[in-house]
């Protein structure tokens, strides 16, 4: 074995991934961050110290073992790194791109406390992409067990959890109420952050497993979760339908034209071409002073959508600052870059119309923080007096979203207060064989959670059904927290939300 | 012009991915009939989707692949055939476009539902069930659930004029009285539906609840007439739609004051309670694009004629 690296001998400086120029970008779909080369990867491989007790390891909600992965990476044994990455994550292309390491596996890398941390979303972005570009696909021996398992919904928790139940020999169905799979990651965040082909190669990783996925259907309502159960012979039912339901302020002149929520706006541009218009039927009308309302994920993506498509000015308003803000960090200076205007410590209060009442201006008010709040983000609170109007013709809300009722209205399952599902640490819900997980129940997180929480979901049913739990994967360096087949995985115990998006 | 959401291939030599959806039977429709040069009724095979159907609810269908997502009420359906009757107004782009393309044989290619709560059936004596133009179409399931639950059914139809007219036969049968309005008095009596729901108010005081569809401007109407004598009116309320899943907000409408959801919350709201106003400046949203969308589309039609 090589010698013992430390932290003097690695590389000192983080290998830097290569970006569009953002005047360039602002302009097109491509994505912006254009992903390491073979030696920008292997560069960056040295940097681990290969710690015994990996934080990382416990770091990811889906307990990926990051240091085996970036030492077969090292030996060049490539597609042996890509099984070990794929056993525990079957989305990493899309991952590398999408989750926030920072708070995450790279937030509690050690060589983050004295130098930059370990890029490890750049290199499991590395492995997702070559394996895509060489047709790798990780499918075990799957043994056939009989078991009929129905998965509702094919965002990240859908896609986890059927992808663990067909490795384990389950015959799984996903029912996907659009025409196209894929949940958030489809309709919700454009391109040029994960461009569709990512998501089509992705996502037929589950065929490969024997996965079938039915599009256009919409349970609840072309049948029910106790259909599902009673008549039409699945054994164990998960659903993960997502939050949706977009929230509003409340404020007056909300329904003028030119008004729409975050998810309006990406679903038509996302999903349904709307950019295209008119070579694809789905209009937009996008405006040329676009105000977005709020400072999350969800935000930066209207608004660099709405710059791409051609809007003259963008701008961002949020009544916190930008420390408070709920973006990534990344994402937020990107959008900087491309010459998106922030107006931190600002928030709406009434939105005005023209004769033809269309949206042509938006009341702001200016706003200082005070005390701590519940979320431990101090208050902001309006300064008297500091009314403002600003000009806009298209007002984007990127506020949240609230719990999805169709599942609630069409069966009997326990909701919560706020209408999310109810369910317990094995993410079972009130009935019997019924699991639910990723944003349905815990409202807006990350699509690395919502992947986590289809795992567990994942293993509870295994364990209800008495299915032998076979895509555990045994971590040498783990010790004691292996655990047994039936156990539970010390690794998802830090299964927490890290950040609301 | 801005960029095109699309061309941002990275993966220089990916590989062909599996596909991803199982083929799905395409959709066929089985049956078509032209009620007039605007209106035509499209019926598809779907056996789930038959045995799933309630009164009151819609689907979404995108007629090919570039297509938009447009909502529809389901007219009727019948659960030993498998098939759902759609009536549908070519007044825009898509609807134009399906009345051309859609033939007897040919597919569509994506339709989802049943969407939307069902209407309430509930246990009532008499009810009156109105529908204007088109909506004639999605309130006879209604009636006909009524009817087949014991009430005693009231029918008001109203077309502009005679040859617009289609169903009376059918609407009819489920019908202990029937009255038809025509704009020019082509047929029936001549006036507004609101006519016949006060011909209908003057003729019974027991009547227990008003279920109007129709154009927004219409179900106003009803719901004024029925207003001052306070009995229950609901309407079907068609904002502008995209996933009918209750995760946009698109179709937000405004109900006694407060924001809902149609596609999830609804389609069917108290009239009293419906800010028609805002329903139907919400529904002029995109009336330059729409504009545009027809324009560019005859043109491609005419061209195609010529070549
Ligand atoms: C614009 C945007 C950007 C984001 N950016 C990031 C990011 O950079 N990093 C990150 O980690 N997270 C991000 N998130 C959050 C992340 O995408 C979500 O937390 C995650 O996708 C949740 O996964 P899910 O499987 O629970 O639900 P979803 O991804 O919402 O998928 C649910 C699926 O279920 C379907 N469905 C709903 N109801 C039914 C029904 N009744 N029948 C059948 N199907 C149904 C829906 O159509 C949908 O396809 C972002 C979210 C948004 C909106
Ligand atoms: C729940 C629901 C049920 C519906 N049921 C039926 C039905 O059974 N039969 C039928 O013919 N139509 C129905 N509609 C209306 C239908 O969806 C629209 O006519 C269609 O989307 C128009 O598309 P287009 O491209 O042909 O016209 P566009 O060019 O998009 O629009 C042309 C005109 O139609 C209006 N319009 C656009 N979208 C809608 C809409 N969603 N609702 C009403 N008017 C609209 C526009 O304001 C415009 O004036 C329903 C709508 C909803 C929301
Ligand atoms: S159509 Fe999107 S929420 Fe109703």
């Amino acid at each position: 074995m090589a010698k013992k690296k430390t932290i003097r001998t690695i590389p000192q400086e983080r290998t830097p991934i290569a970006v569009q120029d953002p005047g360039e970008r602002a302009k097109n779909f491509s994505e912006v961050a254009l992903g390491y080369g073979l030696d920008e990867t292997l560069n960056e491989c040295e940097r681990c110290l290969m710690c015994p007790e990996a934080a990382c390891v416990a770091g990811c909600p889906v307990g990926i073992d990051i240091p085996g992965f970036i030492a077969k990476t090292i030996e060049k044994d490539y597609q042996g790194a890509y099984d070990i990455l794929t056993d525990a994550n079957l989305l990493p292309a899309i991952c590398g791109r999408v989750c926030p390491q920072e708070d995450q596996c790279e937030g509690v890398c050690p060589v983050g406390d004295t130098l930059e941390p370990v890029a490890i979303g750049r290199l499991e972005r590395w492995l997702g992409d070559l394996a895509i570009k060489e047709g790798w696909s990780n499918v075990p021996y799957i043994e056939p067990n009989g078991f009929r398992i129905g998965i509702v919904g094919s965002g990240p928790a859908g896609i986890a959890c059927a992808a663990d139940m067909a490795k384990a020999g389950c015959d799984v169905t996903v029912y996907e109420a659009f025409h196209k799979p894929g949940g958030v990651l489809r309709y919700g965040i454009p391109e040029f952050r994960l461009p569709n082909e990512v998501i089509d190669a992705e996502v037929s990783a589950l065929a490969r497993l024997g996965v079938k996925i039915k599009c256009n259907t919409l349970v609840g309502r072309l049948f029910t979760i106790e259909q599902m159960l009673d008549e039409m012979d699945f054994d164990a039912v998960f659903i993960g339908t997502g939050a949706g339901y977009p929230s509003f302020m409340g404020i007056p002149g909300e329904s003028l034209n030119g008004v729409l929520s975050a998810n309006e706006l990406l679903t038509r541009c996302n999903l349904m071409h709307a950019g295209e218009f008119p070579d694809y039927d789905t209009p937009l009308h996008l405006g040329r002073q676009v105000a977005v309302i709020g400072a999350g994920n969800t935000a930066m993506d209207a608004m660099r959508v709405c710059l791409r498509l051609g809007a003259e000015k963008v701008s961002c308003v949020y009544r916190r600052t930008k420390a408070e803000s709920p973006a990534r960090a990344e994402e937020t200076d990107h959008a900087e870059e491309e010459g998106i205007e922030f107006h931190w410590l600002t928030a709406p209060v009434e939105i005005l119309g023209d004769e033809d009442n269309n949206v042509r201006a938006m009341k702001c008010v200016r706003m200082e923080l005070g005390e701590p709040d519940d979320s431990g983000r101090r208050r902001p609170v309006p300064i008297e007096g500091s009314e403002f109007e600003f000009e806009t013709d298209m007002i984007v809300y990127a506020i949240g979203t609230n719990a999805n009722p169709i599942i609630g209205q069409t069966s009997k399952l326990k909701l919560n207060a706020w209408g999310y599902i109810e369910s317990d640490e094995d993410l079972a819900t009130s009935m019997a064989g019924v699991y639910a997980g990723g944003d349905i129940v815990t409202g807006g997180a990350t699509v690395i959670l919502a992947m986590g929480a289809g795992r567990k979901a994942a293993k509870g049913m295994k364990a209800y059904l008495g299915i032998r739990d076979s895509d555990f994967v045994y971590l040498p360096d783990q010790g004691k927290s292996s655990g047994g087949p039936f156990g539970f995985d010390v690794r998802e115990k830090t299964f927490s939300r890290v950040r609301l998006a | 012009m801005g960029a095109k959401s699309g061309d941002g291939a990275v993966l220089s030599k990916t590989i062909d991915p599996l596909p991803m959806v199982d083929e799905e039977p395409a959709v066929e429709i089985v049956a078509r009939e032209d009620f007039s040069d605007v209106t035509y009724l499209l019926e598809f095979r779907h056996p789930m989707m038959a045995k799933a159907a309630k009164p009151g609810q819609f689907v979404i269908v995108i007629p090919r692949e570039h297509g938009e997502r447009i909502p529809l009420t389901i007219a009727d359906f019948d659960r030993d055939k498998g098939t759902i009757t759609l009536v549908i107004q070519a007044v825009g782009k898509t609807t134009k476009e399906m009345q051309q393309a859609c033939r007897t044989g040919t597919t569509l290619f994506s339709v989802v539902g049943p969407m939307g709560e069902p209407s309430h059936i509930g246990d009532l004596g008499k009810v009156v069930c109105v529908g204007g133009g088109l909506g004639v179409a999605p309130v006879f399931p209604q009636a006909r659930a009524f009817k087949e639950n014991g009430a005693y059914v009231i029918g008001v139809i109203g077309f502009r004029n005679k040859d617009l007219v289609f169903w009376e036969d059918k609407f009819r049968k489920y019908c202990d009285e029937f009255i038809i309005c025509s704009d020019d008095g082509s047929v029936g009596i001549k006036g507004l539906v609101t006519e016949g729901i006060k011909a209908a108010m003057d003729n019974h005081d027991d009547i227990d609840e008003v279920i109007a569809i129709g154009p927004p401007i219409m179900m106003k109407a009803c719901a004024e007439t029925t207003r001052p004598s306070g009995i229950k009116t609901s309407v079907s309320l068609n904002p502008i739609m995209v996933d009918g899943t209750g995760m946009c907000g698109g179709c937000r409408v405004k109900i006694g004051g407060k924001m809902q959801f149609a596609c999830v919350d609804g389609p069917d709201f108290d009239g009293h309670q419906v800010d028609f106003d805002d329903l139907m400046n919400r529904l002029k949203r995109f009336t330059e694009d729409e504009k545009l969308a027809v324009e560019r589309w005859t043109e491609t039609c005419r061209a195609g004629k010529a070549s």
